[in-house]
């Protein structure tokens, strides 16, 4: 009975909203090509995990390739490829949150704490800079320091402390140490802002009834400041958690300027995805790789959602 | 108490230098490296205080530059094109959506909003623009994959929208007789500027810096952007010496070209414009990045 009622309701629901699509056509008019966009651009894909699925025969079609069930999920899993770019995606990620978040929330305090507010624009204006800038200018800057013929560190740098020039770009210890250091110069700026306009929301009674009762700076961060931002860095940690399963292109493509050497410390699922397709043109292990990373990145972003839900529902994404 | 407090000062103050002269080193190894001379280069390498300044670098670069004013017009066309579009159809899909009026308006907000949590990966958005849609070495391909809109924008601009344009104002238009797409572009962009120069920026920037899709979409350099231009020459240094060759159509000056310092030239006439416009324009980009740390 209590079943019917609710089908009924849904089904008044829907037929005036449908009456409002007449009335308000216009409106409706007016988002359908944005609508539209996100239709062929966003969803149109999503159907496209079939692939992963299919032995794609182009003569055929990809709706009438032939079906394989999980055998190229199995061919993936197979190679030890898959075990290291999903090392490197989860390690570097989560060492870039943990980093950037605490650097940028540092910064940001200490932003907040100067009296000069010249030169508080001024820090905000050059720590932006390098979120900026693209990738590939990113790879030159770094190409800059690291060149092994010109490059300065081994012209300058290292022959001054009386260290041995150093092959950069075919020795993979140091770049877990460089991608890290990049993704925190060009990421840190654009967190940092965020941050500092939460912090500059507090209302500032707070501090003075702190200050009256004889709080001092440190207690008056750690007991009011990181309290109150706490929302926005659970947010923003959130979005990075969901993204946990990505990484940038550019940073483990760009910046390693695609040097094979380097690849066990730098394929990540992303570069492996596009090496499959373009390079080797293999779209039954790309599609694979892709759709193992949209679905566990979207499991991720759930379950990291329903717990913090959990905790303060205010805070949780949706 | 007076004194500590000045000393507080000066620490922070003296943390913030030496983390912002982190950010704006690499820029200034990059301006000096170009301007070195090409011999000096190869004794002492890229340094932040050459001994012989030279423009050589950039005086063949000038003389060789069809491809390079090529990709940059294509830059500038894309930029333009793409952010013209993007906001626009942003706008129009945000506006709506703001409205309490609008049909099926929750249904739709999480259709948009969906985009941010799933999607279908590369391989399967690759096959869709190349072979249904046919758009590989096209300039489309600059312009349209991925880049044309997205959720994230679509949330910021309905908030704003939602938050600062009073209901009231659109009430008493339509009372006196303006019909829905008048009130949106006569009384509710006007109204709406900090929010369309702030996403404009974001795209501007979106366009100005993508290499990605050029990287996928064209195997033909006839439409390389300036992005994928660069992005061809750091990784291949012979794409450089050719392309350099063909432009001065002389051999002998092909021999002479100053590689390493002009690499660095490339670079660093890609970040001009953008290191030059910023000031103008960081007000509304903090704006903007701030705006986007409220929820949605």
């Amino acid at each position: 009975m209590k079943q019917v009622s609710l089908k009924t309701k849904k089904k008044a629901a829907f037929a005036s909203e449908m009456r409002k699509v007449k009335k308000y056509r216009a409106l409706v008019l007016m988002a359908l090509p944005g609508l539209l966009y996100l239709l062929i651009n966003n969803y149109l894909p999503m159907f496209g995990i079939v692939i992963a699925f299919k032995d794609i025969n182009f003569a055929k079609g990809i709706m009438g390739s032939d079906w394989i069930g999980f055998k190229n999920f199995e061919y993936l899993f197979k190679t030890t490829d898959a075990y290291i770019i999903t090392r490197n995606t989860l390690l570097y990620n989560i060492t870039f949150i943990l980093l950037n978040t605490g650097i940028a929330l540092a910064l940001a305090i200490m932003l907040n704490e100067i009296r000069k507010r010249f030169l508080s624009r001024l820090y905000q204006t050059l720590i932006l800079l390098p979120f900026l800038i693209s990738m590939v200018i990113v790879g030159y800057l770094v190409l800059g320091f690291l060149d092994v013929e010109n490059g300065f560190m081994n012209k300058t740098l290292l022959p001054t402390m009386g260290i041995d020039p150093i092959s950069w770009y075919s020795e993979t210890k140091y770049w877990p140490w460089i991608l890290t250091l990049v993704s925190v110069w060009k990421g840190v700026g654009n967190l940092c802002i965020i941050y500092l306009a939460a912090i500059i929301g507090i209302d500032n009674e707070y501090y003075e009834a702190a200050t009256i009762d004889g709080a001092n700076r440190w207690q008056q961060i750690t007991k009011i400041t990181l309290p109150l931002v706490s929302p926005v860095i659970t947010i923003m940690t959130l979005l990075a958690i969901g993204r946990i399963f990505y990484s940038d292109f550019g940073l483990f493509f760009q910046v390693p300027l695609n040097t094979g050497a380097l690849m066990p410390v730098t394929n990540t699922i992303d570069t492996y995805v596009y090496r499959a397709l373009i390079n080797l043109g293999d779209i039954g292990m790309s599609s694979a790789a892709g759709l193992y990373q949209a679905f566990v990145g979207f499991i991720l972003v759930i379950l990291s959602n329903a717990v913090v839900r959990k905790y303060n529902k205010d805070n949780a994404l949706f | 108490m007076q004194a500590s407090g000045k000393l507080y000062q000066w620490i922070i103050n003296i943390v913030m230098l030496v983390f912002t002269f982190f950010c704006i080193m690499p820029f200034w190894l990059l301006f000096s490296a170009s301007l070195t001379d090409d011999m000096e280069l190869v004794r002492s390498g890229y340094a932040f205080f050459p001994d012989k300044i030279s423009f050589s670098a950039y005086h063949y670069l000038w003389n060789s530059s069809s491809d390079i004013i090529r990709a940059y017009s294509i830059t500038v066309l894309t930029t333009i094109i793409g952010t013209t579009l993007g906001l626009t159809l942003t706008a129009m899909v945000a506006y709506p959506l703001s409205r309490l009026e609008m049909p099926f308006r929750n249904t739709l907000a999480f259709y948009v909003f969906f985009t941010m949590l799933f999607n279908g990966g590369l391989v399967p958005t690759y096959l869709l623009y190349t072979n249904y849609f046919d758009l590989k070495n096209t300039m489309l391909a600059l312009i349209i994959p991925g880049l044309l809109m997205n959720g994230f924008f679509i949330i910021l601009m309905r908030t704003f929208f939602a938050s600062s344009i009073p209901t009231a104002i659109i009430e008493s238009a339509y009372i006196d007789g303006a019909r829905e797409w008048k009130i949106f572009y006569r009384i509710v962009l006007p109204l709406s500027t900090p929010v369309l120069a702030t996403v404009g920026l974001f795209y501007t920037i979106l366009y100005w810096n993508d290499w990605f899709n050029g990287l996928i979409y064209l195997t033909d350099s006839h439409y390389y952007s300036l992005q994928n231009l660069l992005n061809r020459i750091l990784l291949d240094v012979q794409f450089l010496q050719s392309s350099t060759q063909a432009g001065s159509r002389n051999a002998d000056i092909g021999a002479n070209i100053p590689l390493a310092p002009m690499r660095m030239a490339m670079a660093a006439i890609g970040v001009i414009p953008l290191l030059i416009a910023y000031p103008f324009f960081q007000k509304y980009f903090v704006k903007g990045l701030t705006i986007g740390a409220v929820k949605g």
